[in-house]
């Protein structure tokens, strides 16, 4: 390790070794080359998060690659969180890729089993799979602190990637989703972002077994906040997501909530969430999904307190 | 066992439609068992065929003949002649005995009438259920006798993925979740330490990945050598 | 009881109807028979338990098999009746052929049998170049 003892160097990384509570943004590439999708989400995410995710191919259907959205993002002075998933590639075009990234200046990646390709556009495509999400995570790790491809051939220079993952609190089975966030934390992840988090109660439960089985001392835990546009969405997510619990009183709330007010109970429920995980002991950031809302992150995240963000000495 | 799926008539129409006289071929291996191309099939396709020949006044032949087994040239020479009198071989086999009877390089082409679907489980009348995928590399020891390979949609190692829920697969709320019944198994066996740990990534070299495979038992080979 | 019922209905004595096999049905269809019926005993009163039930899903198969070919699914039907209920063997009997000669003669028919009607069933106009004679030119 380099770089007073960093193993990427990223915005991200240095916010968490500050101790600084992290926040993320989420950006979705445009279903097309439209550079100007990428930019104007990525405006209103600038100076209010400390790095932003830009998803890849998310729900398999096709869009702008992950690689060069987090590219446009570097060249407007934000720092990408490059998301890849196993579904698409081999181990050869990932570690390709992952060169090819890291070459960009990308250096935080999320490392993704995706969403089977049946939900997206493409439903006939062949999926790959040679490599699962935990399989991933180590073979990053290889790559950046061995300086070796799988096959254990030397690499070319360095690849210092601050290797994140995906964790679902609310997947089956439930008494083994902590088991699986060590076997991520033992291949070698760096920070962790949870699925949406709706069930509170559910999500103190876990990241209790996640304290008290110490991972939260070797990974970064983000806790995955997305706040609700409609009442419409709320049910949506409870019904369609995999994956993802809305609880009644959630859905109560947004139902009792005005019409034309609806929106704005939304955010208050997020901002209520974001202080609510931040008090949670093992809880080291939020990761703030505000799906094709980006415009509301800033009165989000300033309603939350965390405004300004801290800006790491390089 | 294999398990096939009738193709849709238009689809068989049409790839004997220049045929004068046409066998229909059946197989008395998995497809019997599966009932997609044993005698009982073959006599009411053939059947299903003359009547609509009959019925637009076509005069084709639809002969009838159903074998021990199509991946087997035993079952097969002994037809040959059957074979060499007919225009096409409509065959209600798998694809290895539509290939098998093709690769004996008579004149006669063979089509098939059955898409071979999987290497799967009768589970109850009328149900199948897919359990291998002849990956050349069982990992059954491992994860309590079911198949990540075959039965999760995304073949991980290390499931479950985020998108199991209820103990069904996030792409069909019919389909169960892999991960979830190897936890379960694992656990009634007192084994679930067995995927605690990170199962490393695997070589699909020994899976359709590596190309074509080939199995050579020289034992064997020396003894037929030796007989022959 | 002496009851009267078509002729040309032909009887083929199997000891339930859950003998009747798909295939039976296909082959009459296929030897040129204009329809097919099953007669079964009523649902619930089978003395091999579900024969009937059976024979029903099978008549279904044939009915879907010969529609693919182009000919009518209503050639083939299934019937239910008490085994002791001669008055209503006959009513189908007579139902039967007459919903027969509605449809008019096999598409199959070659013409070398009894006289039809100048009928045909405008759902069998079956496609192809070479038209077999019709039955009234037969």
């Amino acid at each position: 390790m380099s770089d007073n003892g960093y193993k990427s160097g990223s915005n991200l990384e240095k916010i968490f070794a500050m101790g600084e509570f992290a926040v993320t943004g989420e950006c979705g590439p445009p279903k097309g080359s439209d550079v100007s999708v990428v930019k104007k989400k990525a405006e209103h995410l600038k100076g209010y998060v400390d790095a932003v995710n830009v998803t890849d191919n998310q729900t398999a259907i096709v869009r702008m690659s992950s690689i060069a959205a987090s590219k446009i993002l570097l060249d407007m002075g934000l720092e990408p969180v490059m998301q890849m998933t196993c579904r698409d590639r081999n181990r050869i075009a990932i570690q390709s890729d992952v060169f090819g990234a890291s070459a960009l200046g990308i250096k935080n990646m999320l490392c993704l089993s995706g969403d089977h390709q049946k939900f997206g556009n493409h439903p006939g495509a062949k999926n790959v799979y040679c490599l699962d999400s935990i399989q991933l995570i180590n073979t990053i790790k290889t790559l950046r602190d061995e300086g070796k491809v799988m096959c254990g051939d030397e690499v070319e220079g360095e690849t210092k990637m601050f290797i994140g993952a995906a964790a679902n609190p609310f997947g089956d089975p439930f008494e083994f989703r902590v088991s699986r966030l060590a076997k991520k934390v033992e291949a070698g992840v760096d920070f962790i972002q949870t699925q949406c988090i709706y069930n509170m109660d559910k999500f103190k439960r876990w990241m209790k077994e996640v304290v008290d089985r110490g991972l939260h001392e070797k990974c970064k835990i983000m806790a995955g906040i997305t706040p609700l546009k409609s009442l419409g969405m709320a049910r949506y997510m409870a019904k369609n997501v995999s994956g993802i619990e809305v609880p009644e009183e959630i859905i109560a709330r947004m139902k009792a909530a005005p019409k034309g007010k609806k929106a704005e109970e939304g955010i208050k429920i997020a901002v209520e969430q974001i202080q609510e995980v931040r008090e949670m002991e093992g809880v080291a950031g939020v990761h703030l999904m505000a799906i094709e809302w980006e415009a509301k992150v800033p009165e989000i995240i300033k309603a939350a307190g965390l405004y300004p963000r801290p800006s790491p000495s390089a | 066992m294999i398990i096939g799926d009738l193709k849709n008539t238009d689809e068989i129409l049409d790839s004997i439609d220049d045929a004068k006289k046409v066998l229909v071929m059946g197989c008395r291996g998995c497809v019997t068992i599966c009932q997609v191309g044993g005698e009982k099939e073959v006599a009411l396709l053939a059947s299903q065929l003359r009547i609509g020949d009959k019925a637009r006044g076509r005069n084709r032949e639809i002969i009838e003949l159903t074998i021990e087994r199509q991946c087997d040239a035993e079952f097969i020479e002994p037809i040959l002649g059957k074979v060499k009198e007919v225009d096409k071989v409509l065959s209600l086999a798998c694809g290895i005995g539509v290939q098998y009877v093709s690769d004996l390089g008579l004149p006669t082409p063979v089509v098939p009438g059955i898409n071979t679907t999987f290497l799967g489980v009768n589970l109850d009348t009328g149900l199948w259920k897919e359990r291998c995928q002849a990956c050349g590399d069982c990992v059954l020891e491992i994860t309590g006798g079911i198949c990540p390979i075959a039965r999760c949609s995304k073949s991980l190692l290390n499931g479950p993925c985020g998108g199991s829920a209820d103990g069904k697969c996030e792409i069909d709320p019919d389909v169960e979740c892999a991960w979830q019944l190897i936890h379960d198994r694992l656990k009634a066996l007192g084994k679930l330490e067995n995927i605690e740990r990170v199962i490393p990534a695997r070589s699909w070299a020994t899976s359709r990945d590596g190309g074509p495979r080939t199995r050579i038992r020289e034992d064997l080979r020396s003894i037929s050598r030796e007989e022959g | 009881m002496r009851l009267s019922y078509p002729t040309n209905v032909k009887i083929v004595r199997v000891p339930c109807s859950g003998r009747v096999n798909t295939i039976h049905l296909l082959k009459t269809i296929e030897e040129g028979a204009d329809g097919v019926y099953v007669a079964g005993c009523l649902e619930g009163d089978c003395h091999f338990m579900e024969g009937n039930l059976r024979a029903k899903v099978r008549v279904e198969h044939a009915r879907e098999l010969i529609a693919q070919m182009g000919i009518n699914p209503d050639r083939i039907r299934m019937y239910n009746m008490a085994a002791s209920d001669g008055p209503r063997f006959a009513q189908v009997a007579t139902e039967m052929t007459e919903h027969i000669r509605q449809l008019g003669p096999s598409p199959l028919y070659t013409g070398s049998g009894p006289e039809w009607p100048k009928q045909q069933d405008p759902k069998e106009q079956i496609e192809d170049n070479n038209p077999k004679p019709k039955a009234a030119a037969g």
